[in-house]
């Protein structure tokens, strides 16, 4: 479903190249598979109609930049708004500047993974941020919850206040914090019961605790997996019990988290944190923009058209695309590029940047392809003579031998490199038919394995 | 721990529409705001439209419920109830080859339960263990998520509760030579049913699905036919994803039921329509909250006529 979805944009896109110009009739035309991209995403209704309505008025009438096609133009401005929606740059931390002992509740529906993402956190503060941190499970209701958090807690070293059966959670909470400011600890994280954000009695009661601790953080665990009732719970929590962050769960699956963008939107609160994996270690920081391209199906491909654009000096490209128009790619032309690819964050960098990343990511581990690689296939070309880099065809066995000692590497090596070489060239000179302006569009395939530049063997 | 508290006794049907009310009464609400006496345009089928999305029907299964309901009835002069009506009858319709509940007849009945993490696994173990301890048969668990902290003891409390012995192993045991051991014990003992617990795992881990294929091999070295059912359990908050969910299960572990649970929220578990048009697997119970008796048959035109808002005169599936 992923896959296909960016392919259906794709399609959309590519009409649109076509015709080479943006008009309402394109931007509709597009949005409309923006709005069941969103949909399938699990964005909720509302969310996607305003967003929709804001991306049209930003995109119909907009200039066209003559740098890029109509459609990279609608993907970065859907891209743009949609980055700036999950909360543009960066993820603000969790708020510990109060006076310790910080309490931080963590509150969601049942499943939704707060006990173990209180132990992530709780390891987090205690590595990162050098924090001494107390836990405690306030769920009395699911059937050993408590016994969890303790277990979690031994096997992180992390401190869990004991357990007493039959105490209340109000009371559990009271007792924690008095723990805490006794035995000089700087956080504490106070697990709750899971709960339904309609379940009146319980939802008081989270309320109660949190009159009784005043937090400096009220989290909301929330499953990147949820559909369209995201907006509901969201609401809700803020509402009865108030949220200051949200944390998203389970974002190593393969759900498209149109969840995130619902919370964000309706409570207005930053996601702060995500959960991606079952290990302890697994918590990073939100990033709006990987999110972003991960709701709409097509990888970060509006940072690698600026990226692109942004380092690939004009001149050079045209020089490469009068070689290219002539049908001719030598080694130098091949270094040019090597070189673009680093200026450009590496291949890994650009790989996480373009569409159906697991895949290609798969492929170029499978390809071994790596900056190392890159490094190494620029020392070959370096050391060859000016004649042998204008005219491949000279290099033969003993100058493939000298070539070898010369950057460190061995003549397998100089052999691949001299492969895919003609690999490229091969390719170069198919696209030099589509003329020069799809040259840059296709160099930059090109560096996709299996679009000539990886080795196939 | 008062998980099985509050168990006054209701019909199914009552308890269900209870559980469903709020979003039912929504979404009612917002159909009746919109037909009341008028005629069925497309500006109408488009709201409708959109109120399936919001219940998590899916982009593509909405459009083509309301298209279905555009060719019928277009034009036409609708009142309200007959369009929630109409629109029941056709959800009911899809819903209906899947509805059918599990009874197990072979001795032992091995039955596995999977699903993502906190779905709700080893509540729906504690469930159906009890209403089959109350037909008077003779239930084994076993403890078979061995990798999060204290599952074993969740299920354990469960096991003191409904009068069922729990096989454990330590934590991080193999959960398939877990599994083999209880069915040595279940059928040496004469157990009738052995409802076999399993860790949380996404479907996109390899390796874990691999691990719970696993469990199936060695289970089939003591009996060819084991698993004789393997529940996927999903959670009704789950959007489309639920789709790749069941998808990669099926084609992994061969899943040969669901069971559907969290629908006391305002989760209308809507992506249950699609899941019956697309994978026709039975959806074998439901849940409508946390204790013991909160497991319902699931009824395809009770669930589609309690989504769409219908009230308790309709308690006769």
């Amino acid at each position: 479903m992923f896959e296909s979805l960016s392919t259906k944009l794709g399609e959309v896109f590519d009409r649109l190249r076509r015709r080479g110009a943006l008009t309402e009739e394109d931007v509709n035309a597009a949005l409309r598979e923006v709005r069941v991209a969103l949909l399938e995403a699990d964005v909720a209704l509302p969310v996607v109609k305003e967003f929709i309505a804001a991306v049209r008025e930003r995109a119909v009438g907009q200039e066209v930049l003559k740098s890029v096609t109509p459609a990279q133009m609608v993907v970065k401005i859907v891209h743009d708004h949609l980055v700036e929606m999950l909360g543009g740059g960066g993820a603000p931390g969790l708020a510990l500047n109060a006076s310790p002992p910080v309490p931080i509740l963590m509150i969601g529906l049942q499943g939704s993974g707060k006990t173990t993402s209180t132990a992530k956190i709780a390891i987090r503060l205690k590595t990162r941020e050098r924090k001494k941190v107390l836990m405690a499970s306030l769920d009395t209701r699911r059937p050993a919850a408590q016994e969890q958090l303790a277990q979690l807690g031994r096997q992180a070293e992390i401190a869990t206040l004991p357990i007493v059966p039959g105490e209340p959670p109000v009371a559990i909470a009271k007792r924690a914090l008095t723990t805490a400011r006794l035995e000089a600890y700087d956080v504490v994280l106070l697990d709750t019961a899971g709960r339904l954000h309609i379940d009146e009695e319980l939802m008081a009661e989270v309320a109660s605790v949190r009159d009784a601790v005043k937090p400096a953080e009220s989290l909301l665990v929330a499953d990147a997996m949820t559909g369209q009732d995201a907006v509901n719970v969201a609401k809700s929590f803020n509402e009865k019990v108030g949220v200051t962050g949200i944390m998203l769960t389970r974002v190593d699956g393969d759900a498209r988290g149109g969840a995130a963008l619902s919370m964000r939107h309706v409570t207005g609160r930053p996601i702060k944190l995500i959960g991606v994996g079952e290990k302890l270690d697994a918590l990073e920081e939100f990033h709006p923009d990987r999110i972003a391209g991960r709701i709409l199906g097509m990888g970060d491909v509006v940072s690698l058209v600026e990226k692109a654009a942004e380092t690939i000096e004009e001149e050079e490209a045209e020089k490469l695309a009068a070689k290219v128009a002539k049908g001719r790619f030598d080694l130098d032309d091949m270094a040019k590029q090597l070189k673009q690819i680093q200026k450009m964050g590496g291949l890994g960098g650009i790989a996480g940047m373009l569409p159906g990343i697991g895949k290609l990511q798969k492929q170029i581990e499978s390809a071994k392809i790596d900056d190392k690689m890159v490094r190494r296939q620029l020392a070959i070309i370096s050391s060859m003579t000016p004649g042998e880099r204008r005219n491949p065809d000279l290099v033969k066995a003993s100058r493939r031998r000298r070539i070898a000692v010369g950057s460190g590497t061995s003549v397998q090596d100089v052999n691949k490199l001299l492969k895919q070489h003609q690999e490229m060239s091969r390719m170069v000179k198919q696209v030099s038919k589509l003329g020069q302006k799809g040259l840059l569009r296709h160099g930059l395939s090109a560096l996709r394995p299996g679009g000539g530049f990886g080795p196939k063997h | 721990m008062s998980e099985s508290g509050g168990t006054e006794k209701r019909g199914w049907f009552g308890r269900l529409r209870q559980g469903l009310s709020r979003s039912s009464t929504k979404l009612a609400e917002g159909i009746t705001g919109i037909f009341t006496k008028r005629k069925l345009d497309q500006e109408m089928l488009d709201e409708l439209e959109e109120l399936l999305i919001q219940a998590d029907l899916g982009a593509g299964t909405s459009a083509e419920l309301v298209a279905e309901f555009g060719r019928t009835r277009f034009g036409k002069e609708v009142t309200p109830e007959e369009v929630r009506g109409a629109l029941a009858g056709e959800i009911a319709e899809i819903l209906e080859p899947v509805a059918k509940p599990l009874t197990p007849t072979e001795t032992p009945a091995v039955v596995l339960v999977v699903g993502v993490n906190g779905s709700g696994k080893t509540t729906t173990i504690g469930k159906l263990a009890r209403l089959w301890r109350e037909e008077g048969k003779r239930v084994l668990l076993a403890a078979g998520d061995t990798f999060r902290a204290a599952a074993v003891e969740q299920l354990q409390i469960w096991g003191e509760r409904v009068g069922a012995p729990v096989v454990v192993k330590g934590a991080g045991a193999d959960p398939a030579g877990l599994a083999y051991e209880a069915l040595e014990r279940a059928r040496a003992e004469g157990f009738d049913i052995l409802l076999i617990d399993t860790a949380g795992r996404l479907h996109t881990k390899a390796n874990l699905m691999e691990e719970l294929k696993k469990v199936i091999r060695v289970l089939r070295k003591l009996d060819e036919s084991a698993p004789h059912h393997c529940l996927l359990v999903l959670d009704a908050t789950t959007g489309q994803n639920a789709l790749a969910q069941v998808e990669t299960f099926k084609s992994m572990v061969d899943v040969t039921g669901l069971v559907v649970t969290k629908l006391d929220g305002t989760a209308k578990g809507g992506v249950l329509v699609a899941l019956a048009d697309r994978f026709k697997l039975p959806v074998h119970a439901i849940g409508v909250g946390e204790s013991a008796d909160d497991l319902r048959p699931f009824s395809a035109e009770g669930f589609a006529r309690s989504l769409m808002g219908f009230s308790a005169a309709a308690d006769q599936s």
